[in-house]
């Protein structure tokens, strides 16, 4: 399994009740249901990824998650996961919002947009990084939000989300090995992984607004 | 699927009565009717601790007759064959698999062409106004009389579908999961005027004579007329488009007279001469009532849905077609909605396929590993509880 899902999955208590937003073929569930006893639900877009959870034994709704999420009743999840998905939706705050409201906790993890390399790319060519962990090019990435560490835990600022844990890890993208960057995450880490809660009394409310810039 | 497959070979159509007097069922309609007969099929073994046992209900049109053959000289096997056998969708090697006829209908179970003992004549419009609740009230007895405290899974497509949701939450104890294919908690306005379009078309053949025609003529071209109506709400625009488009009949040019001059018309045709030899004009009455008659919510959610499934406790599989514009997704959608703010574990996939609402019933791999695997899962869940029970 990857290494960030091994980090993520390592969060996880055993026999919690788990969403997760954007599973894909369900390797994660697959892993905590084997190892954790979990009892967990996928949401999952694509058709072919959705059927093959389904086939190797797990519940999973095919939809958008956006919409999905908003039928759970409150707090009927332990742990609510966005897996490297956060860079393709386009209202981040009211995501994370809804996890927090069907789950106690949320998990969220994203491809760190300052990683020395992107900056390295940027800066020598003058063009829109393309690197493993964000393979696209302008015109056909699914990854309409760039998120560098830094930019993120301000944003949980902002928005009154409370971080109960939070790692950067090194990984090649895919790569079932990796490392804890302790020293300069946000320049040297490729993921940053952040556990949430709701916040006792958030900055703003307001979560209709633009994000922080 | 890969691996081999084969049929379930010969089979044969048995009768369940029930319902004697005075003890006759009563209908929702508020009238009682007894005797009572179910035709029904069984594929596979019971196991040991019943535990095995799938339950089949059939759409509206259907029968008893899911799979295999009656005799070697039948030309087509029964109507789900392509699902139901050993090492298929619905692995017959594995599960003890049942299907009956629905009451109201016309193959075997009792239904308006049925002879009434009181009078040695057939029911016709005396038979009650049948509801997918009374279909499900008589299954009810035939599982019992099976010696089946719970199914492992219920399947339908289309009205078979309705009948599965009323299974759910009217005996949710009975029903372990469920995989409701195409269908609706509700009829839409659509459906129901195409249904009503289908049943002027046989009410207003001066055969039908009020439903009394078993001495004379049966109202066969009203009859055929409906079933070409219902036959196109089963395809897709896509599927009739890649089949017929633009084909002419057999001739270079246009006839320019009321001759039937498209491939569609002469295949919508056949299609409802085919019908007219098998079924009772007065079931497809009663039977397109029923399934327009049908609201889930109204009935056990005082109009809500997500109320009416709050009674349910079975794991559901949904699957919807994309190209279904009978009973879009959208409706599938607004079940696993209620069935998700119930807590229930639900699983939901829409298949991109062209067929339409009746995408179920050809060859469709990816719906056959869907439910073999949901029912694989299902099942192990039920022996490891056994296990731990032991």
């Amino acid at each position: 399994m990857r290494f960030d899902l091994k980090t993520i999955a390592s969060w996880i208590e055993p026999q919690s009740r788990i969403l997760d937003l954007g599973c894909g073929s369900g390797e994660l569930l697959m892993h905590l249901q084997e190892e954790k006893d979990v009892r967990g639900t996928g949401i999952e877009m694509n058709e072919d990824k959705v059927a093959e959870g389904i086939v190797s034994g797990l519940s999973i709704i095919h939809g958008d998650i956006h919409t999905e999420i908003i039928d759970y009743q409150d707090k009927v999840f332990d742990y609510v996961i966005l897996s490297q998905t956060l860079q393709q939706v386009l209202k981040p705050a009211q995501i994370i919002k809804e996890m927090l409201r069907v789950g106690t906790k949320g998990i969220v993890s994203f491809p760190n947009f300052s990683h020395y390399k992107n900056r390295l790319y940027f800066f020598a060519k003058g063009r829109a990084p393309i690197s493993r962990e964000l393979p696209f090019e302008w015109f056909d990435t699914p990854n309409i939000r760039v998120i560098p560490i830094k930019d993120f835990r301000r944003f949980c600022a902002v928005f009154g989300f409370r971080i109960l844990k939070e790692t950067a890890i090194s990984t090649e993208h895919h790569d079932e090995r990796g490392r804890v960057v302790h020293v300069f995450p946000n320049l040297l880490a490729t993921y940053g992984i952040y556990m949430l809660s709701q916040g006792e009394d958030p900055a703003r409310r307001d979560l209709n607004a633009s994000p922080p810039v | 699927m890969t691996e081999q497959t084969q049929s379930v070979g010969k089979v044969r159509k048995h009768f369940f009565h029930f319902a004697h007097p005075p003890q006759e069922m009563a209908f929702e309609c508020g009238r009682r009717l007894g005797p009572l007969t179910l035709a029904y099929e069984t594929y596979g073994q019971l196991n040991a601790n019943r535990s095995n046992a799938v339950l089949i209900l059939h759409a509206l049109t259907g029968d008893s007759h899911a799979a295999g053959y009656y005799s070697v000289k039948d030309v087509k096997p029964g109507w789900w064959d392509i699902m139901v056998g050993p090492g298929k969708g619905i692995d017959t090697s594995k599960y003890f698999v049942i299907c009956s006829n629905v009451l109201g209908g016309c193959m075997g179970s009792t239904g308006p062409s049925s002879i009434n003992p009181k009078t040695n004549e057939p029911y016709a419009l005396d038979f009650p106004m049948v509801t997918i609740g009374d279909m499900v009230q008589a299954q009810k007895k035939l599982i019992e009389h099976l010696g089946i405290e719970q199914l492992l899974c219920v399947i339908g497509g289309s009205m078979g579908g309705m009948q599965l949701l009323e299974w759910t939450v009217r005996f949710p104890g009975m029903v372990r999961s469920a995989i409701p294919i195409a269908t609706t908690s509700k009829h839409s306005a659509m459906a129901i005027a195409f249904n009503e379009v289908a049943r002027q078309a046989i009410m207003k053949d001066p055969a039908w004579a009020n439903g009394c025609y078993y001495h004379d003529q049966p109202p066969e071209h009203g009859l055929a007329v409906a079933r070409m109506i219902g036959h196109i709400t089963y395809l897709s625009d896509v599927s009739l488009r890649k089949k017929f488009d633009q084909g002419h009949q057999d001739r270079c040019e246009l006839a320019y007279n009321l001759e039937s001059d498209f491939q569609v018309g002469s295949y919508l045709e056949y299609q409802g001469q085919k019908f007219v030899d098998r079924f009772d004009a007065n079931s497809l009455l009663y039977l397109s009532k029923a399934s327009d008659y049908f609201d889930l919510a109204a009935r056990y959610g005082g109009g809500s849905l997500s109320k009416a499934f709050s009674h349910a406790r079975a794991d559901f599989l949904v699957v919807s077609f994309t190209s279904d514009w009978l009973y879009p997704t959208s409706q599938s959608r607004s079940m696993v909605q209620a069935m998700k703010k119930n807590n229930l574990d639900v699983t939901f996939c829409e298949i991109l396929i062209d067929y339409g609402h009746d995408s179920f019933l050809v060859h469709n791999p990816r719906l056959s590993q869907l439910i073999s695997s949901f029912l694989d899962n299902q099942f192990q869940a039920v022996e490891d509880r056994g296990a731990h029970a032991l």
